[in-house]
């Protein structure tokens, strides 16, 4: 039997210090391990651990007119943080805390519970842009509530009201698909990168370059004290070829209107004004847009987030018959061709009517433009057929993007019989072509594409890229910048383009389709068009597409000889393109009015270049003044100035 | 039966590097303290250390033979505070630790019920008459300390529950453990574990548990959150180097706690590689020294006691220094006569007494 007194198994005992060795070799190895074998690689975690980079952001470049006028500016944002290695009970604190920062102190506790995972020494932000006085409470009360600090940031400050905020854009943290592409490698996330417009376009010209400085930090993230720095690069202030004054007559043109309007100096592309509408305030997402706000952006049926002048593809109606008209006198159609309009015509077994039910009588080019007389291009269409009017229509650019340099501008469609069997695998029946030729049909075009094309017209074929900034003002080397400078000559006999703009000209006089839109004193040549609501998708299937209401658009020039600005105006739901004219020379007027109050400057005959100098109006930019200058080579005589200048204009060969 | 006592068979040798592991303890919690809000905790250590020396001479003092006799009401009254704890305790932190003193002072009953599990153990075993452990044995022992086990585990307090299983372990080793047994509480063990992880049904473990658990493996994986403590110790501990350093995850608290579950960590960025084997060797030439007494124990019930204290020891230190090192998770298991803590000290110190208790008596007969 087994005593009471009975020793304990001595070899299970030896087993059992065997064990205690193993255990103390287990850890000793495992300290070997750290402090020995990866010394190194933890000293130098300690390293980082303690040494912070925090960054110094850089602000972001201005945006400016094309005057030097501040469109977009920085200021200084102060955002609330609750820091909660304080050994303050926050809970208790957050009534007061809520009462100085204008916060429901529930929200105040729902945030902190929110967070409550995350490790001590991250502060939580608390409300960001706090206001003056919120600030203030904050300092004075450093020693009642130590747990809460601020952080300043610049944050960027646009116009009210969403006036401009289509082609200026707006900034946001870059997002996790941003970050894949190829331009946005650069930066990690975080960093706050334009999202659209032309804080998107010259974002890296605009952003600068953020410095750093190396602090020396504890685990609550508190500064004890300082490496170094390096100073922050501020990014470039970016000049707009855009006139502030203009871009106002633009905005009170559309303001409470869809559409959008479009104004350029046809000799260099540059925009004078863009207006899109309905708008937006991007002061909105430079905070944080509330996922209500956005959401009502977004399923907005009107679209405010779209910058119409880039991305709004339609059927352009009769400004389209500018084009034909080109077409048709190059092929050596349109000259000769007399039409008698009854109020309909017949063509492919199918009566295409005209807008004037009771007909135009005898019809020729000339009165064919200021009346647009449908039958006269239904028939000028059927003698071209579509693959003519394809290849005048994209020699102008229509149906492909102009190159302007915003982001995401769409490129429309001029079909073809190509077009038509890549896409729908079908022939191309003659019928589409009827049509085509009035601006209906499968064509859509954005209205930047029609404000190049008709600007092209309007220069008797110089064909400019259209652009926001001056590509002259980029650093060296800023390829991005390069193609905006390019000009494309379209052959365009000089009696067509006298005929054509002549009866352009003829739209807003009592024989044309817009009297109503004419301002006197002013020479505006130009083209309406109601188009109906077409859609590629919709198109497909639509059979009432009279539910829709019409698009009114204009596209016209001023002067008519030797044009200074060209204006583009999409109207939707206008109905009628005479509406759409009347906001075209409300810019134009502007334009005009604003030429005549700057007072004119005498500018010296530069040497060689200039044959005979003139007086013009000069707006304070001596870079302007040289453009006109080199337009100016072909002015002989100014009070002759339109007729010499329709044998000569530029481009012309 | 009189016995001759006396405190010349104290085991002195043992006394001294104790108080060399506190000592160095006290210099830590100073180190890491100075400059935070727990300034002046190395000198509350003191008094705590004194006072566990005091307490360590009185539980000397009583014969433990005559409490083994009167072990099972200490169980009873032990299982008791654990039920009241459950229904009364304090809710802190989401777990039922505490009951409320009068004076405002906390009490945590699972501490203490580690001795009289140590106590339990051993009379248990030692009144066990054969060679072998037999089925009924092995149910009746693992419920002995089960029962408390799971009881703390509601609270919940895995670490502390975790530190039952070493007295069980070592009582039923050294009872005669047979190797089936063992390996059928081995497979057990495996297959609750897995359970406890792996099958979402069953909530044995709470899932900020189950994260403790297993974030060690992979500290990158939540840097900021359960993982976050395991990577900044040993960054602390690998930057230590070989002969230490200035110590910046320490002072610039990026360790969690340095004076308490990490000191370990605290003392290794210090003192480097040289100074933490320094610290390990002291724990095993304490550890040897316990074995030693427990062979020389006048009867097999003194030889479990000893070895109880010595398995409750090792695990503490295996569970802590592989939590610093990165090689075991985080359960808040302090370090034994180092880490800061009245209620550790304290029950070090009187787990000791009954150590010098059994030793003192080791010449009867």
């Amino acid at each position: 039997m087994f005593g009471r007194d009975e020793k304990v198994s001595a070899i299970r005992l030896t087993a059992a210090q065997y064990a205690i060795v193993g255990i103390f070799l287990i850890l000793a190895y495992g300290l070997w391990r750290l402090q020995v074998m990866q010394s190194d690689y933890y000293s130098l975690a300690a390293e980082k651990n303690r040494i912070r980079n925090v960054p110094v952001l850089a602000p972001r470049g201005k945006i400016l007119d094309r005057y030097g006028r501040t469109i977009v500016d920085n200021y200084p944002s102060f955002s609330a943080l609750l820091l909660r290695d304080s050994s303050r009970d926050l809970a208790a604190d957050a009534d007061l805390i809520g009462q100085g920062l204008h916060m429901d102190p529930k929200d105040v506790r729902a945030r902190i519970r929110r967070f409550a995972s995350m490790p001590q020494y991250q502060p939580i932000f608390l409300k960001e842009d706090i206001t003056p006085d919120e600030l203030q409470f904050i300092e004075a009360h450093r020693n009642e509530l130590p747990e809460l600090d601020t952080i300043m940031a610049h944050r960027r400050l646009y116009p009210r009201n969403g006036f401009m905020a289509h082609l200026i854009g707006y900034v946001g943290e870059v997002s996790e698909d941003m970050l894949n592409q190829p331009q946005f490698e650069l930066y990690s996330a975080g960093d706050v990168v334009g999202i659209s417009g032309v804080e998107r376009q010259y974002n890296n010209l605009l952003m600068g370059t953020n410095g750093s400085r190396q602090a020396l930090v504890d685990s609550h993230g508190r500064e004890v004290g300082r490496l170094g720095e390096t100073e922050a690069i501020p990014g470039r202030p970016l000049r707009l070829t855009v006139d502030i004054d203009l871009q106002i007559a633009a905005e009170e043109a559309l303001a409470g209107k869809n559409g959008a309007i479009v104004a350029m100096d046809p000799h260099t592309g540059e925009i004078l004004a863009m207006v899109s509408g309905p708008s937006f305030d991007p002061n909105d997402f430079s905070v944080h847009v509330s996922r209500d706000e956005w959401n009502k952006l977004v399923t907005d049926p009107d679209k405010p987030l779209l910058n119409k002048a880039i991305q709004a593809q339609l059927a352009p109606g009769s400004t389209f018959k500018i084009i034909m008209s080109m077409a048709g006198w190059q092929e050596g159609i349109a000259q000769d061709l007399h039409v008698n309009c009854a109020g309909s015509a017949e063509f492919y077994g199918r009566r295409f009517g005209c807008w004037v039910k009771g007909g135009h009588g005898p019809v020729t080019l000339e009165k064919a433009i200021y009346q647009s007389c449908d039958v006269f291009f239904y028939t000028l269409a059927n003698k071209l057929g579509i693959e003519k009017i394809a290849k005048y229509a994209t020699d102008l650019g229509l149906g492909q993007k102009t190159g302007i340099d915003l982001p995401n501008e769409v490129s429309g469609v001029m079909p073809s019989e190509e077009w038509k069997i890549r896409n729908f695998k079908q022939k191309w029946f003659a019928g589409e072509t009827i049509s085509v030729g009035i601006g209906q049909g499968a064509i859509a075009i954005t209205p930047v594409q029609l404000l190049r094309a008709i600007s092209a017209i309007s220069m008797g074929g110089k064909m400019v890229v259209p652009h926001v900034i001056n590509p002259t003002d980029m650093p060296p080397g800023y390829v991005e910048a390069s193609h905006l400078t390019e000009v494309k000559n379209v052959a365009f006999d000089s009696n067509g383009w006298t005929l054509i703009t002549d009866a352009m000209g003829r739209v807003l006089l009592p024989e044309g389709t817009a009297p109503s839109a004419h301002v006197p004193g002013i020479d505006i040549a130009g083209k309406t068009g109601s188009a109906q609501v077409v859609s590629l998708a919709l198109r497909a299937k639509a059979k009432n597409q009279d539910e829709f209401a019409q698009n009114g658009w204009f596209v016209g020039f001023t002067p008519r000889r030797n044009p200074d600005i060209v204006v583009c105006v999409l109207f939707q739901g206008g109905e009628h393109g005479r509406l759409a004219a009347r906001l075209a020379t409300q810019v134009i007027k502007a334009y005009v009015e604003k030429q005549k109050r700057t007072p004119q400057k005498m500018v010296q005959k530069p040497a060689g270049t200039v044959d005979v100098g003139g007086l013009w109006n000069a707006p304070d930019s001596d870079r302007n003044s040289r453009d006109k200058l080199e337009g100016g080579r072909f002015e002989v005589d100014l009070p002759k100035r339109p007729p010499v200048l329709a044998t000569a204009a530029p481009g012309m060969n | 039966m009189a016995r001759y006592v006396s405190f010349r068979d104290f085991d002195w040798v043992l006394l001294i590097f104790v108080l060399l592991i506190c000592g160095l303890g006290v210099m830590e919690i100073h180190s890491a303290t100075v400059h935070t809000k727990f300034a002046g905790s190395h000198v509350k250590q003191v008094y705590w250390i004194i006072g566990g020396v005091g307490a360590m001479f009185l539980m000397s003092l009583v014969n433990y033979q005559a409490l083994l006799e009167k072990v099972h009401w200490f169980y009873v009254a032990a299982v008791a505070s654990l039920m009241a704890v459950l229904v009364f305790g304090t809710k802190a932190l989401g777990a039922r630790r505490w009951i409320k003193m009068p004076g405002g002072n906390h009490f945590q009953p699972s501490e203490w019920v580690k001795l009289i599990l140590i106590l339990a153990v051993a009379k248990y075993f030692a009144d066990m008459r054969q060679r072998e452990l037999t089925w009924p044995d092995f149910l009746k022992a693992g419920a002995i300390v089960g029962i408390p086990m799971l009881m703390v585990l509601k609270q919940p307090d895995l670490g502390t529950a975790l530190t039952y299983l070493p007295i069980a372990a070592m009582g039923m080793f050294l009872g005669g453990l047979q190797w089936r047994q063992g390996l059928t509480v081995v497979l057990l063990a495996v297959v609750g574990v897995g359970v406890a992880f792996y099958v979402p049904q069953v909530h044995i473990l709470k899932s900020y548990q189950k994260q403790r658990l297993t974030s060690y493996q992979d500290p990158d994986s939540d840097p900021q959150g359960s993982g976050y403590q395991v990577k900044q110790s040993m960054i602390a501990v690998g930057s230590g180097g070989l002969w230490g350093g200035k110590g910046s995850q320490t002072h610039g608290a990026f360790l969690p706690i340095p004076q308490t579950d990490f000191i370990f960590a605290a003392f290794s960025e210090e003192h480097g590689f040289v100074g933490a084997l320094g610290v390990l060797l002291l724990y095993f030439i304490v550890l040897m020294r316990l074995t030693q007494n427990a062979q020389t124990a006048p009867d097999r019930a003194g030889t479990f006691v000893v070895m109880g204290v010595v398995a409750v020891l090792s695990f503490h230190i295996l569970v802590n220094v592989g939590m610093v090192v990165g090689f075991m998770p985080v359960t808040g298991i302090p370090l034994p006569l180092m880490s800061y803590g009245g209620s550790s000290v304290l029950f070090m110190f009187l787990a000791l007494g009954m150590v010098m208790n059994v030793r003192m008596r080791r010449f009867v007969n």
